[in-house]
Protein backbone atom coordinates (compact mmCIF):
# COMPACT_ATOMS: atom_id res chain seq x y z
CA UNK A 1 0.00 0.00 0.00
CA UNK A 2 1.38 3.64 -1.27
CA UNK A 3 -0.13 5.39 1.70
CA UNK A 4 1.98 8.65 0.93
CA UNK A 5 0.61 8.40 -2.42
CA UNK A 6 -2.77 8.22 -0.69
CA UNK A 7 -2.35 10.69 1.67
CA UNK A 8 -1.09 13.30 -1.24
CA UNK A 9 -3.76 12.34 -3.71
CA UNK A 10 -6.21 13.89 -0.91
CA UNK A 11 -4.24 16.47 0.88
CA UNK A 12 -4.43 18.03 -2.37
CA UNK A 13 -7.62 17.85 -3.05
CA UNK A 14 -8.67 19.41 0.50
CA UNK A 15 -5.90 22.36 -0.26
CA UNK A 16 -7.88 23.05 -3.49
CA UNK A 17 -11.28 23.13 -1.45
CA UNK A 18 -9.83 25.26 0.62
CA UNK A 19 -8.70 27.67 -1.89
CA UNK A 20 -12.21 28.03 -2.90
CA UNK A 21 -13.67 27.41 0.70
CA UNK A 22 -16.66 30.51 0.24
CA UNK A 23 -18.40 29.52 -2.57
CA UNK A 24 -17.93 26.01 -2.42
CA UNK A 25 -19.99 26.88 1.42
CA UNK A 26 -21.84 29.80 0.38
CA UNK A 27 -23.98 28.60 -3.03
CA UNK A 28 -25.17 25.08 -1.05
CA UNK A 29 -26.20 27.29 2.13
CA UNK A 30 -27.95 29.77 0.03
CA UNK A 31 -29.81 27.24 -1.69
CA UNK A 32 -30.82 25.32 1.18
CA UNK A 33 -32.19 28.55 2.71
CA UNK A 34 -34.21 28.83 -0.76
CA UNK A 35 -35.97 25.44 -0.43
CA UNK A 36 -36.32 25.79 3.36
CA UNK A 37 -38.42 28.99 2.46
CA UNK A 38 -40.34 27.96 -0.44
CA UNK A 39 -41.00 24.19 0.19
CA UNK A 40 -40.95 24.56 4.17
CA UNK A 41 -43.05 27.88 4.51
CA UNK A 42 -45.18 28.11 1.76
CA UNK A 43 -45.94 24.59 0.93
CA UNK A 44 -45.75 23.27 5.04
CA UNK A 45 -48.33 26.11 5.97
CA UNK A 46 -50.87 23.63 3.38
CA UNK A 47 -49.35 20.49 4.56
CA UNK A 48 -48.38 20.62 8.43
CA UNK A 49 -47.00 16.90 9.32
CA UNK A 50 -46.64 14.43 7.09
CA UNK A 51 -46.16 10.59 9.42
CA UNK A 52 -46.50 13.24 12.95
CA UNK A 53 -43.64 15.27 11.91
CA UNK A 54 -43.70 18.97 10.66
CA UNK A 55 -43.19 18.90 7.03
CA UNK A 56 -40.89 21.75 7.56
CA UNK A 57 -38.87 19.23 9.63
CA UNK A 58 -39.45 16.28 7.39
CA UNK A 59 -37.90 17.43 4.49
CA UNK A 60 -34.34 18.40 6.25
CA UNK A 61 -33.23 15.15 5.68
CA UNK A 62 -33.91 14.67 2.02
CA UNK A 63 -32.24 18.34 1.72
CA UNK A 64 -29.48 17.44 2.68
CA UNK A 65 -29.24 14.52 1.22
CA UNK A 66 -30.06 16.69 -1.88
CA UNK A 67 -27.04 18.40 -1.19
CA UNK A 68 -24.34 15.29 -0.45
CA UNK A 69 -25.28 13.57 -3.19
CA UNK A 70 -24.53 16.63 -5.69
CA UNK A 71 -21.69 18.04 -4.06
CA UNK A 72 -20.23 14.46 -3.86
CA UNK A 73 -20.79 13.42 -6.90
CA UNK A 74 -19.79 16.66 -8.92
CA UNK A 75 -16.89 17.26 -6.59
CA UNK A 76 -15.16 13.56 -7.59
CA UNK A 77 -16.46 13.91 -11.30
CA UNK A 78 -14.12 16.66 -10.95
CA UNK A 79 -11.30 15.73 -9.35
CA UNK A 80 -10.93 13.32 -11.95
CA UNK A 81 -12.25 14.86 -15.15
CA UNK A 82 -9.38 17.83 -14.40
CA UNK A 83 -6.36 16.22 -14.79
CA UNK A 84 -7.76 14.48 -17.36
CA UNK A 85 -8.37 17.36 -19.18
CA UNK A 86 -4.94 18.82 -18.34
CA UNK A 87 -3.31 15.87 -19.40
CA UNK A 88 -1.66 15.75 -15.94
CA UNK A 89 -3.20 12.05 -15.45
CA UNK A 90 -0.22 11.02 -16.73
CA UNK A 91 1.31 11.38 -13.30
CA UNK A 92 -0.97 8.94 -11.64
CA UNK A 93 -1.04 6.46 -14.66
CA UNK A 94 2.84 6.42 -14.14
CA UNK A 95 3.18 6.64 -10.74
CA UNK A 96 3.43 3.54 -8.39
CA UNK A 97 -0.35 3.44 -7.27
CA UNK A 98 -2.80 1.51 -7.90
CA UNK A 99 -6.64 1.80 -8.78
CA UNK A 100 -7.43 1.23 -4.78
CA UNK A 101 -5.36 3.87 -3.68
CA UNK A 102 -5.81 6.57 -6.36
CA UNK A 103 -10.08 5.89 -5.77
CA UNK A 104 -9.10 6.50 -2.09
CA UNK A 105 -7.09 9.61 -2.19
CA UNK A 106 -9.60 11.35 -4.84
CA UNK A 107 -13.31 9.86 -3.47
CA UNK A 108 -11.97 10.28 -0.26
CA UNK A 109 -11.71 13.89 -0.26
CA UNK A 110 -14.98 14.85 -2.62
CA UNK A 111 -16.24 12.41 0.49
CA UNK A 112 -15.04 15.03 2.95
CA UNK A 113 -15.88 17.94 1.24
CA UNK A 114 -19.89 16.46 0.99
CA UNK A 115 -19.00 16.17 4.10
CA UNK A 116 -18.39 19.37 5.83
CA UNK A 117 -20.84 20.67 3.44
CA UNK A 118 -23.89 17.93 4.45
CA UNK A 119 -23.05 19.25 8.11
CA UNK A 120 -23.29 23.07 7.70
CA UNK A 121 -26.66 22.48 6.05
CA UNK A 122 -27.98 20.83 9.25
CA UNK A 123 -26.46 23.87 10.93
CA UNK A 124 -28.61 25.98 8.71
CA UNK A 125 -31.71 23.76 8.64
CA UNK A 126 -31.86 24.28 12.71
CA UNK A 127 -32.39 28.06 11.85
CA UNK A 128 -35.55 27.63 10.01
CA UNK A 129 -37.20 24.33 11.87
CA UNK A 130 -37.06 22.43 14.94
CA UNK A 131 -35.85 19.10 14.46
CA UNK A 132 -34.31 16.52 16.55
CA UNK A 133 -32.16 13.56 15.99
CA UNK A 134 -33.03 10.31 17.00
CA UNK A 135 -30.38 8.15 16.31
CA UNK A 136 -27.23 10.41 15.89
CA UNK A 137 -25.06 7.65 14.90
CA UNK A 138 -27.06 6.24 12.45
CA UNK A 139 -27.71 9.60 11.13
CA UNK A 140 -23.10 10.02 10.41
CA UNK A 141 -23.54 6.83 8.75
CA UNK A 142 -25.83 6.76 6.91
CA UNK A 143 -24.44 10.26 5.63
CA UNK A 144 -20.75 8.62 5.01
CA UNK A 145 -22.53 5.86 3.06
CA UNK A 146 -24.24 8.43 0.89
CA UNK A 147 -21.01 10.62 0.56
CA UNK A 148 -19.26 7.57 -0.26
CA UNK A 149 -21.41 5.71 -3.16
CA UNK A 150 -22.18 8.77 -4.36
CA UNK A 151 -18.41 10.52 -4.56
CA UNK A 152 -17.84 6.87 -6.02
CA UNK A 153 -20.50 7.24 -9.15
CA UNK A 154 -19.32 10.76 -9.23
CA UNK A 155 -15.65 9.37 -10.05
CA UNK A 156 -16.99 7.20 -13.12
CA UNK A 157 -19.12 9.48 -14.29
CA UNK A 158 -16.07 12.27 -14.24
CA UNK A 159 -13.63 9.43 -16.65
CA UNK A 160 -16.80 9.04 -18.63
CA UNK A 161 -16.72 12.60 -19.62
CA UNK A 162 -15.20 13.47 -22.90
CA UNK A 163 -16.11 17.54 -22.05
CA UNK A 164 -17.41 19.79 -19.84
CA UNK A 165 -20.98 19.57 -21.23
CA UNK A 166 -20.98 16.24 -20.45
CA UNK A 167 -19.67 16.63 -17.26
CA UNK A 168 -21.90 19.64 -15.93
CA UNK A 169 -24.98 18.00 -17.86
CA UNK A 170 -24.75 14.38 -16.60
CA UNK A 171 -25.01 14.46 -13.07
CA UNK A 172 -28.13 16.98 -13.17
CA UNK A 173 -29.52 14.46 -15.65
CA UNK A 174 -29.29 11.42 -13.49
CA UNK A 175 -29.33 12.97 -10.36
CA UNK A 176 -32.22 15.29 -10.40
CA UNK A 177 -34.73 12.77 -11.53
CA UNK A 178 -33.15 9.75 -8.98
CA UNK A 179 -33.37 12.53 -6.22
CA UNK A 180 -36.84 14.07 -6.98
CA UNK A 181 -38.48 10.96 -7.54
CA UNK A 182 -36.40 9.22 -4.46
CA UNK A 183 -38.87 11.30 -1.82
CA UNK A 184 -36.67 13.54 -1.13
CA UNK A 185 -39.85 15.84 -0.09
CA UNK A 186 -42.73 13.88 0.61
CA UNK A 187 -42.91 10.19 1.72
CA UNK A 188 -43.36 7.20 -0.79
CA UNK A 189 -46.90 6.15 0.78
CA UNK A 190 -48.27 9.58 -0.67
CA UNK A 191 -47.60 8.10 -4.35
CA UNK A 192 -49.93 6.32 -6.18
CA UNK A 193 -49.37 2.74 -6.67
CA UNK A 194 -47.31 2.80 -9.91
CA UNK A 195 -44.90 5.22 -8.82
CA UNK A 196 -44.32 3.38 -5.79
CA UNK A 197 -43.43 0.52 -7.61
CA UNK A 198 -41.03 2.18 -9.24
CA UNK A 199 -39.55 4.34 -6.55
CA UNK A 200 -38.36 1.13 -4.89
CA UNK A 201 -35.51 0.73 -8.17
CA UNK A 202 -34.37 4.06 -7.31
CA UNK A 203 -30.93 3.54 -5.13
CA UNK A 204 -31.68 7.26 -3.81
CA UNK A 205 -34.99 6.18 -2.23
CA UNK A 206 -33.34 3.84 0.03
CA UNK A 207 -30.95 6.60 1.44
CA UNK A 208 -33.68 8.74 1.92
CA UNK A 209 -35.75 6.54 4.11
CA UNK A 210 -32.45 5.02 6.02
CA UNK A 211 -31.53 8.22 6.66
CA UNK A 212 -35.04 10.10 7.81
CA UNK A 213 -35.51 7.30 9.99
CA UNK A 214 -32.28 8.24 12.35
CA UNK A 215 -34.11 11.53 12.32
CA UNK A 216 -37.40 10.91 13.25
CA UNK A 217 -37.41 6.92 13.61
CA UNK A 218 -40.06 6.11 10.44
CA UNK A 219 -39.08 4.83 7.32
CA UNK A 220 -40.41 4.20 4.43
CA UNK A 221 -38.80 0.83 4.33
CA UNK A 222 -37.07 -1.35 6.63
CA UNK A 223 -33.52 0.25 7.72
CA UNK A 224 -31.85 -3.66 6.89
CA UNK A 225 -33.51 -3.11 3.68
CA UNK A 226 -31.87 0.48 3.34
CA UNK A 227 -28.01 -0.71 3.75
CA UNK A 228 -28.66 -3.69 1.69
CA UNK A 229 -29.76 -1.57 -1.09
CA UNK A 230 -26.60 0.99 -0.30
CA UNK A 231 -24.09 -1.54 0.22
CA UNK A 232 -25.18 -2.87 -3.29
CA UNK A 233 -24.85 0.61 -4.86
CA UNK A 234 -21.64 1.14 -3.72
CA UNK A 235 -20.58 -2.27 -4.81
CA UNK A 236 -21.75 -2.15 -8.11
CA UNK A 237 -20.06 1.47 -7.98
CA UNK A 238 -16.30 0.06 -7.16
CA UNK A 239 -16.62 -2.82 -9.39
CA UNK A 240 -17.20 -0.55 -12.25
CA UNK A 241 -14.25 1.59 -10.94
CA UNK A 242 -11.90 -1.72 -10.45
CA UNK A 243 -12.85 -2.39 -14.20
CA UNK A 244 -12.06 0.69 -15.65
CA UNK A 245 -8.80 0.92 -13.75
CA UNK A 246 -7.88 -2.61 -14.86
CA UNK A 247 -8.88 -2.10 -18.50
CA UNK A 248 -7.70 1.64 -18.62
CA UNK A 249 -11.12 2.64 -19.83
CA UNK A 250 -11.05 6.47 -21.08
CA UNK A 251 -7.35 6.60 -19.16
CA UNK A 252 -5.18 4.88 -21.07
CA UNK A 253 -4.64 4.75 -24.66
CA UNK B 1 26.32 -4.36 -16.16
CA UNK B 2 23.23 -5.22 -15.77
CA UNK B 3 20.12 -3.96 -18.20
CA UNK B 4 18.14 -1.53 -16.46
CA UNK B 5 15.12 -1.54 -19.41
CA UNK B 6 14.61 -4.50 -21.12
CA UNK B 7 11.73 -4.75 -23.86
CA UNK B 8 11.05 -7.22 -26.27
CA UNK B 9 9.09 -7.56 -29.36
CA UNK B 10 6.80 -4.43 -28.06
CA UNK B 11 4.03 -3.99 -30.14
CA UNK B 12 1.05 -1.54 -29.62
CA UNK B 13 -2.19 -0.70 -31.79
CA UNK B 14 -4.31 1.73 -30.81
CA UNK B 15 -7.78 1.84 -30.80
CA UNK B 16 -8.22 2.61 -34.55
CA UNK B 17 -6.39 0.20 -35.59
CA UNK B 18 -3.16 2.16 -36.07
CA UNK B 19 -0.10 0.02 -35.54
CA UNK B 20 2.28 2.28 -33.67
CA UNK B 21 5.00 -0.18 -32.80
CA UNK B 22 5.91 -3.07 -34.75
CA UNK B 23 7.85 -5.57 -31.93
CA UNK B 24 10.24 -3.43 -30.68
CA UNK B 25 13.58 -4.83 -28.82
CA UNK B 26 15.61 -2.72 -26.75
CA UNK B 27 18.24 -3.18 -24.04
CA UNK B 28 19.08 -0.32 -22.07
CA UNK B 29 22.13 -0.80 -19.84
CA UNK B 30 21.84 0.87 -16.28
CA UNK B 31 23.90 4.38 -16.04
CA UNK B 32 23.67 4.17 -19.73
CA UNK B 33 22.01 7.25 -21.88
CA UNK B 34 20.09 6.18 -24.74
CA UNK B 35 18.67 9.01 -27.24
CA UNK B 36 16.26 7.95 -29.52
CA UNK B 37 15.91 9.72 -32.74
CA UNK B 38 13.40 9.49 -35.42
CA UNK B 39 11.15 11.47 -37.53
CA UNK B 40 7.65 12.89 -36.50
CA UNK B 41 5.26 9.98 -35.64
CA UNK B 42 7.49 7.44 -35.79
CA UNK B 43 6.44 6.05 -32.58
CA UNK B 44 9.12 7.85 -29.83
CA UNK B 45 6.47 8.78 -27.63
CA UNK B 46 4.39 5.62 -27.82
CA UNK B 47 7.31 3.76 -26.73
CA UNK B 48 7.84 5.87 -24.34
CA UNK B 49 4.23 5.92 -22.57
CA UNK B 50 4.19 2.39 -23.25
CA UNK B 51 7.33 1.63 -21.20
CA UNK B 52 6.10 3.73 -18.33
CA UNK B 53 2.98 2.63 -17.66
CA UNK B 54 0.99 5.40 -19.10
CA UNK B 55 -0.08 3.51 -22.71
CA UNK B 56 -1.16 -0.16 -22.44
CA UNK B 57 0.81 -2.65 -25.09
CA UNK B 58 -0.53 -4.61 -27.46
CA UNK B 59 1.66 -7.81 -26.91
CA UNK B 60 5.11 -8.16 -25.58
CA UNK B 61 7.20 -8.15 -22.24
CA UNK B 62 8.71 -5.06 -20.51
CA UNK B 63 11.21 -5.19 -17.46
CA UNK B 64 12.45 -2.08 -15.64
CA UNK B 65 15.53 -2.90 -13.18
CA UNK B 66 14.45 -6.62 -13.65
CA UNK B 67 10.91 -5.76 -12.38
CA UNK B 68 8.33 -7.23 -15.06
CA UNK B 69 6.05 -4.14 -15.85
CA UNK B 70 2.86 -6.80 -16.30
CA UNK B 71 3.09 -8.66 -13.15
CA UNK B 72 5.17 -6.53 -10.68
CA UNK B 73 3.50 -2.74 -11.77
CA UNK B 74 4.46 -1.07 -8.64
CA UNK B 75 8.14 -2.11 -8.54
CA UNK B 76 8.54 -1.49 -12.11
CA UNK B 77 7.05 1.84 -11.54
CA UNK B 78 9.23 3.16 -8.46
CA UNK B 79 12.51 3.05 -10.88
CA UNK B 80 10.76 5.30 -13.43
CA UNK B 81 10.71 9.24 -13.87
CA UNK B 82 8.90 10.58 -16.92
CA UNK B 83 9.37 14.04 -18.50
CA UNK B 84 5.99 14.11 -20.89
CA UNK B 85 6.52 15.54 -24.22
CA UNK B 86 3.86 17.71 -23.67
CA UNK B 87 3.40 20.24 -21.27
CA UNK B 88 0.42 18.51 -19.15
CA UNK B 89 0.57 19.72 -15.67
CA UNK B 90 -1.80 21.43 -13.47
CA UNK B 91 -1.74 25.08 -14.21
CA UNK B 92 -3.24 26.56 -10.83
CA UNK B 93 -0.46 24.57 -8.80
CA UNK B 94 2.25 26.16 -7.52
CA UNK B 95 5.45 25.47 -8.61
CA UNK B 96 6.34 23.94 -5.08
CA UNK B 97 3.56 21.86 -4.68
CA UNK B 98 3.52 20.43 -7.64
CA UNK B 99 7.31 18.75 -7.47
CA UNK B 100 6.12 17.80 -3.79
CA UNK B 101 2.86 16.20 -5.19
CA UNK B 102 4.82 13.99 -7.44
CA UNK B 103 7.29 12.90 -5.12
CA UNK B 104 4.69 11.95 -2.80
CA UNK B 105 2.81 10.15 -5.57
CA UNK B 106 5.76 8.14 -6.12
CA UNK B 107 5.57 7.05 -2.02
CA UNK B 108 8.82 8.96 -1.53
CA UNK B 109 9.07 10.53 1.93
CA UNK B 110 8.56 14.51 2.25
CA UNK B 111 12.11 15.86 1.58
CA UNK B 112 12.31 20.11 1.17
CA UNK B 113 15.89 19.60 0.58
CA UNK B 114 15.85 17.56 -1.97
CA UNK B 115 13.14 19.62 -3.60
CA UNK B 116 15.05 22.73 -3.18
CA UNK B 117 18.06 21.30 -5.05
CA UNK B 118 15.96 20.20 -8.20
CA UNK B 119 14.71 23.21 -8.17
CA UNK B 120 17.61 25.55 -7.89
CA UNK B 121 19.38 23.15 -10.52
CA UNK B 122 16.90 23.83 -12.97
CA UNK B 123 16.73 27.78 -12.19
CA UNK B 124 13.29 27.72 -11.29
CA UNK B 125 14.34 28.24 -7.46
CA UNK B 126 12.65 31.95 -7.34
CA UNK B 127 9.84 30.96 -9.24
CA UNK B 128 8.94 28.01 -6.10
CA UNK B 129 5.79 30.14 -5.29
CA UNK B 130 4.09 30.82 -8.72
CA UNK B 131 1.79 29.36 -10.08
CA UNK B 132 2.70 27.20 -12.90
CA UNK B 133 0.12 29.41 -15.44
CA UNK B 134 2.35 32.15 -14.53
CA UNK B 135 5.58 30.73 -16.33
CA UNK B 136 7.51 30.82 -19.82
CA UNK B 137 7.00 27.92 -21.85
CA UNK B 138 10.60 26.86 -21.31
CA UNK B 139 9.87 27.68 -17.66
CA UNK B 140 6.76 25.05 -17.35
CA UNK B 141 9.10 22.09 -19.33
CA UNK B 142 11.84 22.74 -16.77
CA UNK B 143 8.83 22.13 -14.42
CA UNK B 144 7.88 18.50 -15.92
CA UNK B 145 11.47 17.98 -15.57
CA UNK B 146 11.80 18.94 -11.82
CA UNK B 147 8.59 16.58 -11.25
CA UNK B 148 10.42 14.21 -12.60
CA UNK B 149 13.53 14.56 -10.59
CA UNK B 150 11.80 14.78 -7.59
CA UNK B 151 11.32 11.05 -6.46
CA UNK B 152 14.68 10.60 -7.43
CA UNK B 153 14.02 7.99 -10.09
CA UNK B 154 16.53 5.26 -11.15
CA UNK B 155 15.60 5.85 -14.67
CA UNK B 156 14.75 9.04 -16.19
CA UNK B 157 12.87 9.57 -19.47
CA UNK B 158 13.11 12.59 -21.44
CA UNK B 159 10.42 13.20 -24.26
CA UNK B 160 11.80 16.05 -26.01
CA UNK B 161 12.89 17.74 -22.84
CA UNK B 162 14.85 20.86 -24.85
CA UNK B 163 11.95 22.22 -27.12
CA UNK B 164 11.45 25.29 -26.68
CA UNK B 165 14.19 25.84 -24.54
CA UNK B 166 16.25 28.58 -25.10
CA UNK B 167 19.66 27.96 -25.82
CA UNK B 168 21.65 28.79 -22.61
CA UNK B 169 19.07 26.74 -21.27
CA UNK B 170 19.94 23.94 -23.23
CA UNK B 171 23.46 23.73 -22.47
CA UNK B 172 22.12 24.04 -18.79
CA UNK B 173 20.28 21.03 -19.09
CA UNK B 174 22.93 18.97 -20.81
CA UNK B 175 24.76 19.82 -17.16
CA UNK B 176 21.78 18.79 -15.44
CA UNK B 177 21.61 15.26 -17.52
CA UNK B 178 25.32 14.92 -17.05
CA UNK B 179 24.97 15.17 -13.05
CA UNK B 180 22.63 12.78 -13.02
CA UNK B 181 25.03 10.44 -15.39
CA UNK B 182 27.02 11.02 -12.44
CA UNK B 183 24.33 9.60 -10.06
CA UNK B 184 24.06 6.89 -12.28
CA UNK B 185 20.90 7.56 -13.21
CA UNK B 186 19.78 5.59 -16.54
CA UNK B 187 18.54 7.76 -18.92
CA UNK B 188 16.26 7.54 -22.05
CA UNK B 189 15.87 10.58 -24.22
CA UNK B 190 14.12 11.99 -27.37
CA UNK B 191 15.04 14.64 -29.52
CA UNK B 192 15.40 16.28 -33.07
CA UNK B 193 18.78 17.96 -32.36
CA UNK B 194 21.75 15.65 -34.10
CA UNK B 195 23.87 17.78 -31.46
CA UNK B 196 21.69 17.31 -28.40
CA UNK B 197 22.16 13.26 -29.12
CA UNK B 198 25.83 13.95 -29.58
CA UNK B 199 26.44 15.81 -26.62
CA UNK B 200 24.42 13.37 -24.23
CA UNK B 201 23.92 10.22 -25.42
CA UNK B 202 26.21 7.11 -25.35
CA UNK B 203 24.22 5.28 -27.50
CA UNK B 204 22.24 6.63 -30.37
CA UNK B 205 18.36 4.18 -31.53
CA UNK B 206 16.70 5.39 -34.55
CA UNK B 207 13.15 4.30 -34.66
CA UNK B 208 11.25 5.17 -37.65
CA UNK B 209 7.51 3.47 -38.79
CA UNK B 210 7.00 2.27 -35.51
CA UNK B 211 10.50 0.02 -35.68
CA UNK B 212 13.71 0.26 -34.44
CA UNK B 213 16.23 0.47 -37.64
CA UNK B 214 19.65 0.63 -36.16
CA UNK B 215 20.72 1.08 -32.28
CA UNK B 216 24.65 1.87 -32.28
CA UNK B 217 27.20 3.65 -29.90
CA UNK B 218 27.27 7.69 -30.62
CA UNK B 219 31.05 7.50 -31.41
CA UNK B 220 30.48 4.76 -33.81
CA UNK B 221 27.44 6.08 -35.62
CA UNK B 222 29.42 9.86 -35.71
CA UNK B 223 32.19 8.73 -37.40
CA UNK B 224 29.62 7.33 -39.75
CA UNK B 225 27.30 10.59 -40.02
CA UNK B 226 30.50 12.74 -40.01
CA UNK B 227 29.98 13.91 -43.96
CA UNK B 228 30.24 17.50 -44.41
CA UNK B 229 30.32 19.98 -46.82
CA UNK B 230 32.54 23.44 -46.97
CA UNK B 231 30.62 26.35 -49.31
CA UNK B 232 33.09 28.63 -50.59
CA UNK B 233 32.04 31.66 -51.75
CA UNK B 234 34.87 33.69 -54.44
CA UNK B 235 34.89 37.63 -54.43
CA UNK B 236 35.34 37.34 -58.41
CA UNK B 237 33.72 35.08 -61.09
CA UNK B 238 35.91 32.45 -62.22
CA UNK B 239 35.39 31.09 -65.96
CA UNK B 240 36.61 27.36 -65.16
CA UNK B 241 37.50 25.84 -62.30
CA UNK B 242 41.46 25.51 -62.00
CA UNK B 243 43.03 21.66 -62.55
CA UNK B 244 44.78 21.52 -59.26
CA UNK B 245 41.25 22.55 -57.39
CA UNK B 246 39.31 19.20 -59.40
CA UNK B 247 41.90 17.02 -58.69
CA UNK B 248 41.50 17.56 -54.43
CA UNK B 249 37.42 17.05 -54.86
CA UNK B 250 36.11 20.34 -55.26
CA UNK B 251 33.19 21.06 -57.45
CA UNK B 252 31.76 24.27 -59.09
CA UNK B 253 28.30 25.13 -57.73
CA UNK B 254 28.55 28.85 -59.70
CA UNK B 255 30.56 31.38 -61.08
CA UNK B 256 31.72 32.40 -57.79
CA UNK B 257 30.76 28.98 -55.46
CA UNK B 258 32.83 26.36 -55.22
CA UNK B 259 32.24 23.22 -52.59
CA UNK B 260 34.06 20.80 -50.79
CA UNK B 261 33.29 17.47 -48.96
CA UNK B 262 34.90 15.97 -46.34
CA UNK B 263 34.44 13.55 -43.58
CA UNK B 264 35.11 15.82 -39.88
CA UNK B 265 35.81 13.00 -38.01
CA UNK B 266 38.80 11.72 -39.92
CA UNK B 267 42.06 13.26 -39.02
CA UNK B 268 42.71 14.71 -41.81
CA UNK B 269 40.31 16.86 -43.59
CA UNK B 270 42.33 17.92 -46.24
CA UNK B 271 40.77 21.29 -45.62
CA UNK B 272 44.28 23.58 -44.90
CA UNK B 273 45.61 22.25 -48.19
CA UNK B 274 43.11 23.41 -50.32
CA UNK B 275 42.75 26.92 -48.66
CA UNK B 276 46.06 27.15 -49.31
CA UNK B 277 45.90 26.21 -52.81
CA UNK B 278 42.97 28.31 -53.46
CA UNK B 279 45.36 31.31 -52.56
CA UNK B 280 48.15 29.97 -54.48
CA UNK B 281 45.86 30.06 -57.56
CA UNK B 282 45.82 33.85 -56.48
CA UNK B 283 41.71 33.53 -55.98
CA UNK B 284 39.69 36.00 -53.54
CA UNK B 285 37.39 34.44 -50.69
CA UNK B 286 34.22 36.27 -49.99
CA UNK B 287 32.97 33.58 -47.27
CA UNK B 288 33.60 29.97 -45.92
CA UNK B 289 30.59 28.36 -44.32
CA UNK B 290 30.16 24.40 -43.35
CA UNK B 291 27.27 22.26 -43.47
CA UNK B 292 26.36 18.82 -41.76
CA UNK B 293 24.24 16.68 -42.66
CA UNK B 294 20.66 17.25 -41.46
CA UNK B 295 19.34 14.70 -38.90
CA UNK B 296 16.56 13.58 -41.80
CA UNK B 297 19.22 12.99 -44.90
CA UNK B 298 21.26 10.90 -42.15
CA UNK B 299 17.69 8.88 -41.09
CA UNK B 300 16.88 8.22 -45.08
CA UNK B 301 20.60 7.32 -46.01
CA UNK B 302 20.73 5.14 -42.75
CA UNK B 303 17.19 3.60 -43.33
CA UNK B 304 18.05 3.13 -46.98
CA UNK B 305 22.19 1.43 -46.13
CA UNK B 306 20.45 -0.31 -43.41
CA UNK B 307 17.30 -1.73 -45.88
CA UNK B 308 20.33 -2.50 -48.96
CA UNK B 309 22.18 -4.57 -46.36
CA UNK B 310 19.43 -6.43 -45.43
CA UNK B 311 18.50 -7.31 -49.21
CA UNK B 312 22.10 -7.92 -49.74
CA UNK B 313 21.92 -11.06 -46.69
CA UNK B 314 19.14 -12.44 -48.30
N1 LIG C 1 -3.77 7.92 -28.89
C1 LIG C 1 -3.50 7.59 -30.15
N2 LIG C 1 -4.45 7.03 -30.93
C2 LIG C 1 -4.19 6.68 -32.21
N3 LIG C 1 -3.01 6.86 -32.81
C3 LIG C 1 -2.02 7.42 -32.10
C4 LIG C 1 -2.21 7.81 -30.74
N4 LIG C 1 -1.06 8.35 -30.28
C5 LIG C 1 -0.19 8.29 -31.31
N5 LIG C 1 -0.76 7.73 -32.40
C6 LIG C 1 -0.11 7.49 -33.69
O1 LIG C 1 1.03 6.67 -33.50
C7 LIG C 1 2.12 7.12 -34.29
C8 LIG C 1 3.33 7.37 -33.42
O2 LIG C 1 3.08 8.49 -32.60
P1 LIG C 1 4.12 9.01 -31.54
O3 LIG C 1 3.47 10.07 -30.75
O4 LIG C 1 4.64 7.85 -30.78
O5 LIG C 1 5.26 9.61 -32.48
P2 LIG C 1 6.60 10.35 -32.07
O6 LIG C 1 7.72 9.54 -32.62
O7 LIG C 1 6.63 10.63 -30.63
O8 LIG C 1 6.49 11.69 -32.92
P3 LIG C 1 6.93 13.20 -32.56
O9 LIG C 1 8.35 13.36 -32.95
O10 LIG C 1 6.04 14.02 -33.44
O11 LIG C 1 6.68 13.42 -31.12
C9 LIG C 1 1.62 8.34 -35.05
O12 LIG C 1 1.27 7.93 -36.34
C10 LIG C 1 0.40 8.78 -34.29
O13 LIG C 1 -0.55 9.35 -35.14
MG1 LIG D 1 6.61 12.28 -29.52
Amino acid sequence: MNGHAVATIYKREMQRFRRTIVQSLVAPVISTSLYFVVFGAAIGSRIDQVEGVSYGAYIVPGLIMLTVMMQGTTNSAIAIYFPKYMGAIYEMLAAPVNFFEVTLGLVGAAMTKALIIGTIILGTSFFFVEISILHPFAMVGFLLLTCLSFALLGFIIGIWANSFEQLNLVPQLILTPLIFLGGSFYSASMLPPFWQGLIHLNPVFYLISGFRWSFFGQSDVAVGTSLFAIAIFTAVCLGVIAWIFRTGWRLRA
Amino acid sequence: MAAMIEVENLRKTYDGGFEALKGVSLSIEEGEILALLGPNGAGKTTLISTICGITEPTSGTIRVGGFDAATNPKAARRQIGIVPQEVNIDMYAKVWDSLAFTRGLWGKPRDDAHIEKVLRQLSLWDKKDGNVMSLSGGMKRRVLIGKALSHEPNVLFLDEPTAGVDVELRKGMWEVVEELRQAGTTIILTTHYLEEAEAMADRIAVITGGEIRLVERKDTLMRRMGHKTLTIELAESIGTLPPVLAEKGVVMEGPQTLSYSYDSASGNTGITRLLTAIRDEGLKLADLSTKQSSLEEIFVGLVHEDDKEKEAAE
